[in-house]
């Protein structure tokens, strides 16, 4: 997975879980999700955020993480040790009330003003049927802010996602107020490729490029004109006590390498 | 009285043609896969599908010719991805879908659960899931004049639950992420209770606590240890990874799904074959290495 021009110390989903962990800050309740969210709880967990709290929508709450690797939120190691083991509604009732500081979230197509589309996408052979929201409609829609980790590429990255599966920034600033939404929308995409923030007006910027990647890629891989930061900076490589969690929480690389 | 049966009498008798049943309500934990397979093998028809996810046993029960209409919010292949047959059924046979969220199941549940129409909420605003969706309409709420969403009540047919415990009448004993099952049990016309093991109702009265669906609301009770595999259950068993993977590989096509289907279910008369086939190694392996047992509590006065 590494880019050329960046330093084979780690991998691209290792940047992409390092720069996921830093959107966790202390305290905070997290929806954890799961694949490459879940590992950067973990790491968060053992570096600047030891107090965060993950919930689960299966309605797992825990304060640490599962001990092992796991590949879905109701693998046993999962409930073992957990602070909380109930139901669904328990956990969406507190993402509902506001409890919820960040949720994370994937897509198959996200768009300029960070709505995202897990539903079905238009392939060259007609309609490709995906899984679904799940959760994630909820998350975007009821969490204080959410973070959408995804491939970078114009493909995933259209002007306007062909199905709004999960409600970002709708059309533009005060979108979500006007349709009853009651807080939240995107604060970033952790692309292959860059970070991506958003502005006042609701619409995503470019805020800083993976090491080895030029702004100019990420504009060409973009499915719109892409705004720039007056600074691009450069996405932060992952630090040794951040990539050491990564590793010995996922030892066979099932989701980093 | 006891409401014992084995799964073919309680799939016979509670799960008709062109029922809705709902499945998989514990999400990726304790997905009743026996149940799903006897109802495969016994052609059940113009099934309604009704699920929160559905870690590859709705797939498997569309592949099988079983589903006119899947009522969920997510479909497929947990670690995996994508399921193929429900992709298929999809995208060129026209399957019949109601998107949902997972949130929104729990609520059509609940709605059902309480008795009343629908209940208020505030996600998925804005959503193309709400658009021309019948589970969702937009109303003012009539103290603040909020907008809100309606998400009308669920009433499945037939909920399916897999548990660790029960007794013969049903009261069962769970532990573990439950999901949406205790409102699906409560909603639904009729249960079929699953259990790892029938236990005497001592033991299901010495813990109220964990008692997560009361007997008089069961139809029926069916022992059937590992009922729930590949998926895990929490104290007996783990989650079969690589049989989630596997299963990924070998449906990439209709007709490799069809030889899937055939041994993995249509050639099977029932769950002991299928442990069976198995082998005692694969499911010795799954077993509980490390028993963590929880703390007691003292009901005593």
């Amino acid at each position: 997975m590494d880019e050329p021009g960046v330093s084979v110390d780690f991998t691209l989903s290792e940047l992409m879980v390092a720069a996921a962990a830093r959107e966790i800050r202390d305290h905070e309740v997290v929806f954890v999700g799961m694949r490459l969210p879940l590992i950067a709880f973990v790491v968060a967990k053992q570096t600047h955020a030891p107090n965060a709290i993950g919930l689960f929508e299966n309605g797992v709450i825990r304060s640490t993480p599962a001990r092992e690797l796991i590949y879905t939120m109701a693998d046993p190691p999962n409930l073992l040790g957990a602070t909380q083991c109930l139901d669904m509604l328990g956990v969406m009732s507190l993402l509902q009330s506001g409890r919820v500081h960040l949720g994370f979230l994937g897509a198959a197509e996200v768009d300029r003003f960070g709505n995202l589309n897990s539903t079905e996408v238009r392939g060259e052979k007609g309609k490709v049927r995906l899984p679904g929201s799940g959760g994630a409609c909820d998350i975007a829609s009821l969490a204080q802010r959410f973070v959408v980790l995804l491939e970078h590429s114009r493909q995933r990255l259209p002007l306007r996602v062909s199905y709004r599966t999960s409600p970002g920034n709708g059309d533009g600033a005060g979108w979500r107020h006007r349709v009853g939404l009651p807080r939240g929308g995107p604060a970033a995409v952790i692309t292959t490729k860059a970070v991506l923030r958003f502005d006042e007006a609701g619409e995503a910027y470019l805020a800083s490029v993976h090491p080895g990647v030029e702004a100019s890629d990420v504009m060409a891989n973009t499915g719109w004109e892409l705004k720039v930061s007056r600074q691009v900076a450069e996405t932060q490589a992952p630090a040794k006590d951040e990539l050491r969690a990564i590793r010995e929480y996922d030892k066979d690389g099932f989701w980093t390498r | 009285m006891t409401k014992l049966m084995n799964m073919q009498q309680a799939i016979a008798e509670l799960v008709p043609d062109g029922a809705s049943v709902a499945l998989g309500l514990q999400m990726e934990q304790m997905i009743p896969f026996a149940a799903g397979h006897e109802i495969m093998r016994q052609k059940k028809r113009r099934l309604t599908l009704i699920g929160p996810i559905s870690d590859i046993l709705f797939d498997q029960m569309i592949a099988a010719g079983c589903a006119s209409h899947v009522i969920a919010a997510w479909v497929g292949n947990v670690m995996m991805g994508s399921a193929y047959n429900f992709r298929r059924a999809v995208e060129r046979d026209g399957l019949a879908v109601t998107n949902l969220t997972n949130f929104t199941v729990a609520l059509a549940l609940q709605a059902a659960a309480m008795g009343v129409p629908f209940l208020p909420t505030r996600t998925a605003l804005g959503s193309d899931v709400a658009r021309d969706n019948e589970f969702f309409t937009e109303f003012q709420s009539p103290f603040t004049g909020e907008t809100l969403h309606a998400v009308r009540a669920l009433v499945p047919d037939v909920a399916i639950v897999h548990v660790q415990r029960a007794d013969a009448e049903g009261n069962a004993h769970c532990w573990g992420n439950l999901g949406v099952m205790v409102e699906a049990v409560r909603a639904a016309k009729r249960v079929i209770v699953v259990a790892e093991e029938i236990v005497a109702p001592e033991v299901i009265a010495s813990d109220p606590n964990r008692t997560v669906i009361p007997g008089f609301l069961v139809s029926a009770v069916v022992e059937c240890s590992f009922g729930a595999h590949p998926s895990p259950v929490q104290g007996y068993y783990k989650r079969d990874d690589a049989f989630f993977r596997d299963y990924h590989e070998q449906t990439r096509t209709e007709e490799s799904s069809r030889k899937w289907l055939d041994e993995w279910v249509r050639g099977l008369a029932g769950r002991s074959e299928y442990r069976q086939r198995l082998g005692a190694q694969r499911v010795q392996a799954l077993g509980v290495k490390n028993h963590a047992y929880a703390a007691p509590a003292d009901f005593g006065y």
